[in-house]
């Protein structure tokens, strides 16, 4: 006999979504001036959401020219204190419409309304609230006593944590004194353009954030712009090396945020039932579509067995469909192009001899889902085990020693997060000094928080998002 | 110099992995003075050399990371004793190669010296002026370790040879790197006598690996090494050269510290930035339950 869960739909009446957004330059929405527009898509069911203008050079010019304006003519004049008030406005607003920024980035993106309910809106609300508190204090950060903004930055954000991500970039760059202009992920751009209006009800000085919408060319034309002081970019590591490259050889600051392929590690001591979950929690979380995923499990030998028979039995009670069920656990990919993605680097799996699991659930005949999926017998050679594959597919392999632990894990071009599955506190410290990665998780996996610097080693990028280090993103260090 | 005796010279080879080969590629370069009289052939390193000096970084930054901070601020003070006990040689040199008086060369050498002790009294204070402890909203002790980034390739300072070189290689090497560091071009002297107080400091072997020859020549190989994870380009002065490098960089996503647009006054105090630009920072998320 099966139990079934009856439907608990979070209710879409929330969300007013405006058949066309314009540009949002100096404080008020605008056309772009070449008039270029795409179509943003609910991912779990192919419904067409709503018109996005695409921004061309004529519109990052004017967006940075608001920008500039902005930062000479009130934001870089305004006392922090005064600044900080603006951030605690936006925070507030954040919360209290919470309920339709969660609904709005799940039809948007496809991840489960448990998610962007719960951990999306309230961390980026965190964020503006946590660096609010800094905007008047930044000569006690540690980075001198007078520390400069850059004056305008420009932002690039990745499509899984939308809204979040730009929590991440705006909230440190407006309390250290920046301008910016934003350029949010083509396929999830509903929440920045929400963000916007946060923006107008806060009263933010116009010019102060700009947000130009668009795909790949916007990001470079951003870039390139030489009245841009730094660039921030979350996204992957192809593109980031491709900005670092550009900008070489001018004065602009740069932070990258790239891939990851972090390894979730699990000694034979560990809280099984627990490191279960942490394994479905590191790589299963929002789809997969997460940079810091733990998508190499490596499992101590003496429990491979028992952890993956566990890992299996869990992964079938997972409830893969409606993103806006707040009974689902693993919601839609975000594009037919993810898909693709993830698809073809499963497929190398097969040919390369690694041995598939999915589970076993039935996918809606609409959108792009994918079940959770396991690869075993997987060596560090293989594809899956090297390879960001952003999507529900975890790659097993096996340790004998701390030593072989660390060795495997550090064996990556990669270096964003590690996991660390162990009741030993010894252990945990021991690991966390040898692992070459930004954040290390003890018997968890996936927390962020506004004040826990986040940022990778190696070509995981370089700077920090969060706490007193990520300020230094912002500010301009003097190097005497 | 007793009338009559012929001086005995000093062969000046390259410094890699503790040791003192010349170049494998046998090549040198004559090094005049700053009025331009003949003073040593040096190496000119190659590509080789470089790479060679890479793998000697790599591990030697292995053992230099695990060595305790203490240790490593003990070994850096070590430096800045051997240094002051050869004084009269670095005034000399420094005389020579940048064509001040000896009273300048004996302000540069100690400004030198005082530098090492400066910087070995941070080695075990990074961490605690860098690092944090986080309050996450959450069961957990969370906090934040700065860690050394790697093997960096530095190009030294061209015209301060050897205040501006100790100012390049303090910082990179005091929270756990390790360097290859290529010398001032036209003042490559002292740089080599440096490596000679190096090797007497107890600083472990391929820590600090110094090339004499040309930035353009060998640069390009640091820039685009797949084992090198950050540059400091303080001594690039040719802007072509300097973007070539930053382009070659992203190959493997390294820091960069770009050129000044001028040469530092290499006396000023040098503040915690040099440190910063080669360290990164590990955040650990521990459990906290009864």
């Amino acid at each position: 006999m099966t139990f079934d869960y009856a439907p608990a739909p979070e209710s879409r009446a929330v969300v007013d979504i405006a058949p066309h957004y314009g540009l949002f330059i100096d404080g008020e929405f605008v056309e772009p001036i070449d008039g270029a527009s795409f179509k943003t898509v609910n991912p779990a069911t192919e419904e067409v959401l709503a018109d996005i203008s695409e921004g061309g050079a004529a519109d990052v010019d004017r967006a940075v020219r608001a920008a500039r304006a902005a930062y000479k003519a009130t934001w870089s004049r305004m006392p922090g204190a005064e600044r900080a008030k603006y951030l605690y406005r936006i925070a507030r607003i954040i919360q209290e419409r919470s309920r339709e920024l969660a609904v709005l980035e799940t039809l948007d993106n496809g991840k489960p309304i448990r998610e962007s309910r719960d951990v999306d809106v309230p961390l980026t609300a965190a964020h503006f609230f946590y660096h609010a508190g800094w905007a008047d204090k930044l000569e006690h950060a540690g980075l001198g006593p007078d520390p400069r903004p850059y004056g305008v930055a420009g932002q690039i954000i990745p499509w899984n944590f939308p809204l979040l991500m730009l929590a991440w970039k705006v909230a440190p760059a407006l309390a250290t004194g920046n301008t910016v202009v934003l350029k949010p992920a083509e396929t999830t751009p509903l929440t920045a353009l929400a963000f916007a209006d946060i923006c107008q009800q806060a009263e933010l000085p116009p010019g102060v954030v700009n947000i130009v919408t668009g795909a790949g060319q916007t990001g470079r034309l951003l870039v390139e712009h030489p009245d841009v002081d730094k660039i921030a970019f979350t996204g992957s590591t192809e593109v980031g090396k491709a900005i670092q490259r550009a900008i070489a050889g001018t004065r602009k600051g740069l932070t990258l945020e790239l891939g990851g392929k972090a390894a979730n590690i699990v000694f034979d001591d560990a809280p099984i039932d627990e490191a279960v979950e942490g394994i479905v929690n590191g790589i299963f979380f929002n789809q997969g579509h997460v940079c810091c995923a733990g998508s190499r499990l490596l499992l101590q030998e003496s429990v491979r067995d028992e952890v993956l028979d566990r890992l299996k039995q869990r992964l079938s009670t997972l409830r893969l469909g409606d993103p806006l069920d707040k009974n689902t656990d693993i919601g839609a990919i975000n594009s037919a192009e993810q898909f693709a993605r993830i698809d073809e680097l499963v497929r190398s799996g097969d040919a390369e001899g690694a041995e598939r699991w999915s589970a076993p659930c039935a996918l809606p005949e609409r959108g792009w889902w994918y079940p959770p999926t396991i690869f075993t017998g997987v060596t560090q050679a293989h594809r899956v085990a090297r390879e960001e594959i952003f999507g529900p597919v975890l790659s097993v392999l096996t340790f004998r020693t701390p030593d072989e632990a660390i060795e495997k894990a550090n064996n990556t071009p990669y270096g964003l997060s590690a996991g660390v599955w162990t009741e030993k506190g010894s252990r945990i410290l021991w690991m966390a000094s040898r692992l070459r990665a930004g954040t290390v998780w003890a018997n968890t996996f996936n927390k962020f928080d506004p004040a826990s610097p986040f940022g990778g080693y190696k070509e995981s990028g370089f700077g920090r998002e969060g706490g007193r280090q990520g300020l230094a993103a912002y500010l301009k260090s003097e190097v005497v | 110099m007793m009338e009559g005796r012929i001086d005995v010279r000093k062969t000046y080879k390259l410094y890699i992995n503790g040791a003192f080969p010349r170049s494998e590629s046998g090549r040198t370069y004559a090094v005049a003075d700053a009025k331009g009289r003949f003073l040593a052939n040096a190496s000119l390193a190659s590509r080789k050399d470089a790479r060679d000096a890479v793998i000697a970084a790599r591990a030697g930054q292995a053992a230099w990371w695990k060595a305790t901070a203490y240790n490593r601020g003990q070994v850096l003070y070590r430096i800045a004793e051997m240094l002051e006990g050869r004084r009269a040689q670095f005034e000399d040199e420094v005389g020579k190669a940048e064509g001040v008086s000896t009273r300048k060369a004996a302000a540069i050498v100690d400004a030198s010296v005082d530098r090492w002790v400066w910087y070995a009294g941070w080695s075990d204070k990074i961490a605690q002026v860098l690092g944090s402890s986080n309050p996450v909203a959450g069961p957990y002790f969370n906090f934040s370790i700065p860690e050394p980034t790697g093997v960096v390739g530095a190009i030294a300072p061209q015209r301060s040879s050897l205040l501006g070189l100790v100012s390049v290689v303090a910082p990179i090497i005091v929270s756990g790197n390790a360097c290859v560091v290529v010398a001032s071009q036209e003042r490559p002297l002292p740089s080599i006598t440096l490596a000679e107080v190096l090797a007497t400091s107890d600083l472990p072997g391929g820590v600090v690996n110094i090339l004499t020859g040309r930035p353009a020549e060998i640069g390009p190989w640091l820039a685009s090494h797949l084992d090198v994870q950050a540059l400091d380009l303080t001594g690039v002065e040719d802007d072509a050269l300097a973007t070539e490098m930053q382009v070659s960089a992203a190959v493997n996503v390294k820091r960069v510290l770009a050129p000044p647009r001028r040469e530092p006054d290499w006396s000023a105090d040098p503040g915690l930035g040099r440190i910063r630009q080669f360290v990164e920072t590990t955040t650990v998320w521990h459990p906290i339950g009864a």
